[in-house]
C-alpha cells in the first residue's frame, strides 16, 4: 500500500464538488482510500484518521488544497493523483467556460443583479456568518444553509436582521419556499394560502408535499433553522416568520412545525397567534397538545395530520375531516400489518429504520411511543428511548438518523448520497433479528435525483440475503415529495413497489405502519 | 424591503456556494446569480477592524486619490542622462526594480544587470571585478520607484544611462524610464557582455540624441490618448506593446527625418523602433509611474499606488502609508515556457512592469489584448473573465482606457487592499518570465496573480497610519 499526496496552495472549491471528485476517484480501481479536501484542522483530523495525512500536509492552511490517495502500488497512486487533479480542473474549466461571468464576491453578485432580494449562503460555516451580515447590510434577506455557524453569530444576525425589518432563515436551514421559488432543498408544491414557519427541514417539506398532494397549496414557507427556538436564540425568526404570515393577505391558514420549543419561546409563539382570526396548526413533535390548545392552536400529532387539517381547513373544511381520514386509514394499516408480519420467520423480531431526514427519525420514535414499543434504541434518542451503544450496530428495535454528524462527516448527506443507508440496508439484512427495514426517501431539488436506481438494487439484494437464510424481509417507505418534482414522486413510488418495497403516503404512516409490525411480532 | 414586501416581490436571489442550488433556481425560474466565492485571506483581525471602523473615512480620501489617478496626464517631454536628470541619482548610485534589496539577496538576471552596467559604465574590466565591486559596498543600490523611476525586468539604471522624461501635466510631476533594448541578451534579463555594451553605447550615443532632439522637435508626446489608442488596436500595454509602438513611430519618424543630420542613423533608429514591439513598454511604465505618483499620500487612502518585484520580493506601496514597502516572497509565475525551459529554469517575478496592473492596464485590461491571452495558452473569454474579475478590487473605470470587448468600458482603475483581503481576489499580472540564470534571457510568459502576503500587510500598515496621530502629510512626489 502506498500514500501519495500533493497541496495545491490557493485553490478553492466547494465542498459538494470536493466530495463528489473525492468518491469517484475512491471507486477506481486499485484505490484503497482517496480524499480531496481544503487543509482545515478538521479535515486534517480526518485525514490523519484515515492514515492519509502525509508529514507535508501538516503546515497546509484552510486554503490549500489537500488530495490524497491510498493504492496498491506507486503507480497507481500517482496516477489516480493525476487523475483527481484533472478532475478538479474540468470542473473548473466547465464553469470556467461559461460565457456569463460569475462574479466573485456578493458586492460584485450585487452588480451582476441589481435589486437582489435574498441571499442563498451554503458555504463553510466560518465564513457563512461575515457573508450573511454583508448580504443583511445591503438589505437582503437571508437564508443561511450553512451549519456549524457559531450561536453568538447566529444571535447576532438575527437581532441585526429583525432591526431591519430582514429575515434570516438558518443557521442549518436546509429548506424554504419564497413565493413559491424553493430554496436549497425544497419541493416543487402547489402555491395556495397555507404559509408554513418551520424549525425543522424535513418537517417542511413533508407538510408542504402532504398539502400539495391533498390539493390545497403554499402561500409562503418560511424556515428558521432548529436552533432558532432554543432558549438562546429565542425563537427571533420563528416570530418575525409568524408575524409575518398573519399579516400576509395571502396566508389564510398557518402551520407551526418544529421540535418541542423551549418554554420561553413557546409563550412568545402563544402570545403571538392569541386572537389571531386565522387558524394555527402545531406540530411540535413531542409536545404537549393541550398546551398548545391553551394558546388557540390546533395541536397535531405528526407532520401528516398537520398537512391534512391544515388541507382541510384552507378548503372550508373542518378539523373533524382530518381525523376521520387518519381513523379510516388506521384500520388499513392495522391490516397490512398483521398480514406482513405474520409472513416473517421466526426469530425475526425488529424494525430497523434507516432515516435521512433527522425530523423523521424523531417523528418515527413518537409514533412508536404512543403505540406503546418501548424496545426502541437510537442514535439520536427521544426519552424515554435509550441511546445505541454503537451508531453502526443495530441492536432490539433500532431509528437512525443517518445525517447526525457522526455519518455524515466528510461526505455528502444521505439525500444526497445513499452508498452509506445502502451498505446499512444490506448489514441489517444479514442480521437474522431484522423483520423489517423502514426508509424515508426524500425528494426535491438538492436531493438526489435517481433514489430507485440506488435503492431498488439495494432492496433486492436485502431480500436475497434474507431469503437464503429463510427469512422473509418487509421493507416500508415513504416518499416525501410531489409528482411535479424532478424526481416525480409516481415515478419514484412505482419504482420503489417494483423493487419490492410497500410505500405509504407519510413518514408518519410508513412509522405506524412499522410500529404495528413490532407490536404484533411482540405479541407472538 | 420588509418581509411583506419581499412577499409580493419577484425572487432575485444570490447564490454563494453550492452552484447546484442556482441550478434549481433557474429551474423553477427565479432569477438568480452565482457567485464563485472564495474564503478570504487570513488578515489581523485587529487590522480588519479598524479599516472597517473608518470605513467612511477611507471611501472618502480613495475618492479623493481615484480623482487624483483618472485625471493624471502623462505625456512625453523630453530626454536626459540619469546623473543629471533623475533626482537622488550620483556616480555609485544603481537603481533596480522593486523594492529595496541587498546584493546579498539579489536574484541571479539583476546580479546580472548590476554586473553588465557596471562594465557599460567603465567601473570593471571584467564581470569578475564586476561582482567583486558590486559586494564591496561601494555601490549603493535603491529602487527606481523612490526615484520617480520604473525599469522593467532587473530595472537597472546607472549614472550615465539615458533616460525618457515623462511629466504629468496635470499634476505637475515627473517620472522616468530607460529606453527599451529590444528581446534576446539583453541587460534587464540579466545578461552582460562586449554584446550588451556594445548596444547599450550604441543607444547613449546615436539612439538617445536622435530621439531627444525629435522630442524636442515635437515639444511634447500625448502618452495617455496614445495609449487609449493602442487599448483600441489590442495591445493592453504591458505584454503587447506591438500598436502602441507602431503609434509611437509614426509620431516619431518625420520628425526624425527633420532633426537627424545623418540619414543612416534616422534610417537605424526607425529600423531599431520597428525591430522592438516591446519599445513602448517603458513609456507605457513611465506613464504609469507619473500617473501614480500623483496620487501618493493621500492620508487614509487604501489604494494602491506601486506593485513591483525585484525577483526576490514582491512589494506594495499604498497611498495612505507614504513610502512604506509591504512585501513578500516574489513567486515563480505558472507561465506558458519556451520550449526547452520548465518552471525549475525560472526566476521568481520581477521587474518594475507591474505598474501598468497598478494603473489598470497591462493584466487588468487584458480583455483589451486577446491576442496574449492565446500566447500564454489561453483563450479570448479568459481575457474577459480576468477583466471582469478585476473590477471587483478596483476603485473606479478610467473612462480614458477603455475595452473594445466591453463595449467600452473604462479600465478597472485602483487597487483597494481592503478588496484585496475581503474577496481574496489578487491582481492579475501579465509577465515576462526571466531565466534564473543571468544572461540566459526571457524564458516565458504568463498571467500570474499576486501574492497575498504584501497586501495583508499592506492593511495592517494601513490601519497603523489610521491610529497613529493625524499629522499633516506632505504630498511625497518623488521630484
Amino acid at each position: 500500500m502506498t500514500v501519495k499526496g500533493l497541496i495545491k496552495s490557493g485553490e478553492y472549491f466547494d465542498s459538494v464538488t470536493l466530495m463528489i471528485v473525492g468518491r469517484d476517484v475512491t471507486a477506481l480501481k486499485g484505490v484503497q482510500d482517496a480524499a480531496v479536501v481544503m487543509g482545515t484542522q478538521e479535515n486534517k483530523a480526518i485525514l490523519k484518521a484515515a492514515g492519509l495525512l502525509l508529514p507535508e500536509f501538516e503546515k497546509a492552511g484552510e486554503t490549500d488544497l489537500l488530495l490524497a490517495v491510498k493504492a496498491e502500488s506507486p503507480e497507481t497512486a500517482s496516477k489516480v493523483l493525476a487523475e483527481s487533479e484533472a478532475r478538479l480542473l474540468s470542473v473548473r474549466s466547465r464553469s470556467d467556460s461559461e460565457e456569463e461571468y460569475r462574479p466573485k464576491s456578493f458586492e460584485g453578485a450585487l452588480k451582476a443583479l441589481p435589486g437582489a432580494n435574498v441571499a442563498l449562503i451554503s458555504i463553510a460555516g466560518r465564513y457563512a456568518g461575515e457573508e450573511a451580515m454583508k448580504a443583511l447590510k445591503a438589505g437582503l434577506h437571508v437564508m443561511l444553509f450553512s451549519d456549524n455557524v457559531p450561536l453568538e453569530k447566529e444571535v447576532e444576525l438575527k437581532e441585526f436582521a429583525r432591526g431591519k425589518g430582514l429575515l434570516v432563515m438558518g443557521p442549518d436551514c436546509g429548506t424554504a419556499i419564497i413565493n413559491g421559488v424553493p430554496l436549497a432543498f425544497a419541493n416543487q408544491v402547489s402555491r395556495g394560502d397555507v404559509g408554513i414557519v418551520a424549525a425543522a427541514g424535513t418537517g417542511l417539506q413533508e407538510v408542504s408535499c402532504i398539502l400539495s398532494n391533498e390539493s390545497a397549496g403554499l402561500s409562503q414557507a418560511i424556515g428558521t433553522g432548529g436552533r432558532d427556538v432554543k432558549k438562546e436564540v429565542g425563537g427571533i425568526m420563528f416570530l418575525e416568520g409568524l408575524k409575518a404570515l398573519l399579516e400576509d393577505p395571502a396566508t389564510k391558514v398557518v402551520v407551526l412545525v418544529s421540535k418541542p420549543p423551549h418554554e420561553s419561546v413557546l409563550k412568545k409563539i402563544g402570545a403571538a397567534v392569541k386572537d389571531s382570526p386565522k387558524p394555527i396548526v402545531a406540530v411540535f413533535l413531542g409536545a404537549e397538545g393541550k398546551t398548545l390548545s391553551r394558546y388557540g392552536m390546533l395541536p397535531a400529532g405528526t407532520l401528516e395530520e398537520a398537512a391534512l387539517l391544515a388541507a382541510a381547513l384552507s378548503k372550508g373544511g373542518d378539523a373533524k375531516a382530518a381525523g376521520k381520514k387518519l381513523a379510516d386509514r388506521e384500520r388499513a394499516l392495522s391490516e397490512l400489518a398483521v398480514k406482513e408480519a405474520s409472513q416473517t420467520a421466526k426469530g425475526q423480531r425488529y424494525v430497523r429504520g434507516l432515516f435521512s431526514g433527522g425530523t423523521f427519525c424523531s417523528e418515527a420514535q413518537l409514533v412508536f411511543q404512543e403505540l406503546g414499543i418501548s424496545d426502541v434504541l437510537s442514535n439520536a434518542p427521544l426519552a424515554p428511548f435509550k441511546a445505541l451503544a454503537d451508531a453502526l450496530k443495530s441492536e432490539r428495535h433500532t431509528l437512525i438518523d443517518l445525517g447526525e454528524d457522526a455519518f455524515t462527516v466528510g461526505r455528502p448527506h444521505p439525500m444526497i448520497d445513499y452508498s452509506l443507508r445502502c451498505r446499512r440496508i444490506q448489514a441489517e439484512a444479514q442480521d437474522p433479528e431484522t423483520a423489517l427495514i423502514l426508509l424515508d426517501v426524500v425528494l426535491g431539488y438538492g436531493s438526489n435525483m435517481d433514489p430507485v436506481r440506488e435503492l431498488a438494487p439495494a432492496l433486492r439484494d436485502a431480500r436475497s440475503t434474507a431469503e437464503q437464510g429463510g427469512r422473509r424481509l418487509v421493507f416500508a417507505c415513504s416518499v416525501t415529495g410531489t409528482p411535479e418534482d424532478p424526481q416525480d414522486k409516481d415515478k419514484v413510488s412505482e419504482g420503489l413497489k417494483a423493487a419490492g418495497a410497500l410505500v405509504f403516503p407519510s413518514n408518519a404512516a410508513a412509522a405506524r405502519f412499522a410500529a404495528r409490525v413490532a407490536e404484533y411480532l411482540e405479541g407472538e | 424591503m420588509a418581509i411583506k414586501d419581499l412577499f409580493k416581490s419577484k425572487l432575485k436571489v444570490v447564490n454563494i456556494g453550492l452552484a447546484s442550488f442556482t441550478e434549481s433556481l433557474e429551474r423553477s425560474g427565479a432569477q438568480s446569480v452565482q457567485v464563485d466565492w472564495r474564503p478570504p485571506v487570513k488578515a489581523d483581525a485587529g487590522a480588519l477592524a479598524a479599516v472597517e471602523a473608518a470605513a467612511a473615512d477611507i471611501e472618502k480620501a480613495n475618492a479623493k486619490a481615484v480623482k487624483l489617478i483618472l485625471t493624471g496626464k502623462p505625456a512625453l517631454v523630453g530626454m536626459g542622462v540619469a546623473l543629471d536628470t533623475i533626482p537622488g541619482m550620483t556616480h555609485d548610485l544603481i537603481l533596480h526594480a522593486g523594492p529595496p534589496v541587498t546584493w546579498e539577496r539579489m536574484c541571479g538576471p539583476m546580479r546580472g544587470g548590476v554586473i553588465g552596467a557596471l562594465l557599460y559604465e567603465g567601473r570593471a574590466k571584467t564581470p569578475e571585478e564586476a561582482e567583486k565591486l558590486a559586494a564591496s559596498g561601494k555601490i549603493r543600490f535603491s529602487p527606481c520607484h523612490e526615484h520617480g523611476a520604473v525599469g522593467p525586468m532587473a530595472g537597472i539604471v546607472s549614472p550615465s544611462m539615458p533616460v525618457f522624461i515623462v511629466k504629468n501635466e496635470e499634476h505637475g510631476n515627473l517620472a522616468y524610464a530607460t529606453m527599451n533594448e529590444g528581446l534576446g541578451k539583453v541587460l534587464r534579463y540579466g545578461a552582460f557582455g562586449p554584446e550588451i555594451t556594445k548596444r547599450l553605447k550604441w543607444m547613449a550615443d546615436e539612439l538617445y540624441p536622435t530621439l531627444a532632439a525629435a522630442i524636442a522637435k515635437l515639444g511634447r508626446i500625448d502618452l495617455k490618448s496614445m495609449i487609449a489608442q493602442a487599448l483600441h488596436m489590442g495591445d493592453e500595454v504591458h505584454n503587447r506593446n506591438r500598436a502602441a509602438t507602431s503609434l509611437l513611430f509614426r509620431a516619431l519618424a518625420p520628425a526624425i527625418v527633420r532633426t537627424c543630420p545623418d540619414s543612416e542613423r534616422a534610417a537605424k533608429v526607425l529600423e531599431f523602433i520597428h525591430g522592438n514591439d516591446h519599445f513602448f513598454l517603458n513609456l507605457s511604465m513611465a506613464a504609469s509611474k507619473a500617473t501614480l505618483d500623483a496620487a501618493r499620500g493621500v492620508a487614509g487612502s487604501s489604494l494602491v499606488v506601486v506593485m513591483a518585484r525585484n525577483g526576490t520580493d514582491f512589494g506594495v506601496q499604498l497611498s495612505g502609508t507614504g513610502g512604506e514597502w509591504f512585501t513578500g516572497p516574489a513567486p515563480v509565475p505558472d507561465a506558458l515556457y519556451f520550449p526547452g525551459f520548465t518552471k525549475a529554469d525560472a526566476n521568481p517575478d520581477i521587474g518594475d512592469s507591474a505598474i501598468t496592473e497598478t494603473n489598470g492596464l497591462g493584466g487588468f485590461s487584458i480583455a483589451a489584448a486577446p491576442a496574449i491571452v492565446q500566447f500564454v495558452g489561453g483563450q479570448a473569454p479568459d481575457a474577459l473573465r480576468y477583466t471582469k474579475q478585476m473590477y471587483e478590487i478596483t476603485a473606479a473605470e478610467n473612462g480614458a482606457y477603455q475595452i473594445p470587448s466591453l463595449n467600452f468600458r473604462g479600465a478597472p482603475t485602483g487597487i483597494d487592499v481592503r478588496k484585496v483581503v475581503a474577496k481574496g481576489i489578487f491582481p492579475l499580472i501579465d509577465t515576462g518570465v526571466a531565466h534564473k540564470e543571468p544572461g540566459v534571457g526571457q524564458v516565458g510568459a504568463g498571467i500570474l496573480s499576486a501574492p497575498a502576503e504584501p497586501f495583508v500587510k499592506a492593511l495592517s500598515g494601513l490601519a497603523g497610519s489610521l491610529s497613529a496621530k493625524p499629522k499633516k502629510q506632505k504630498k511625497t512626489l518623488s521630484v
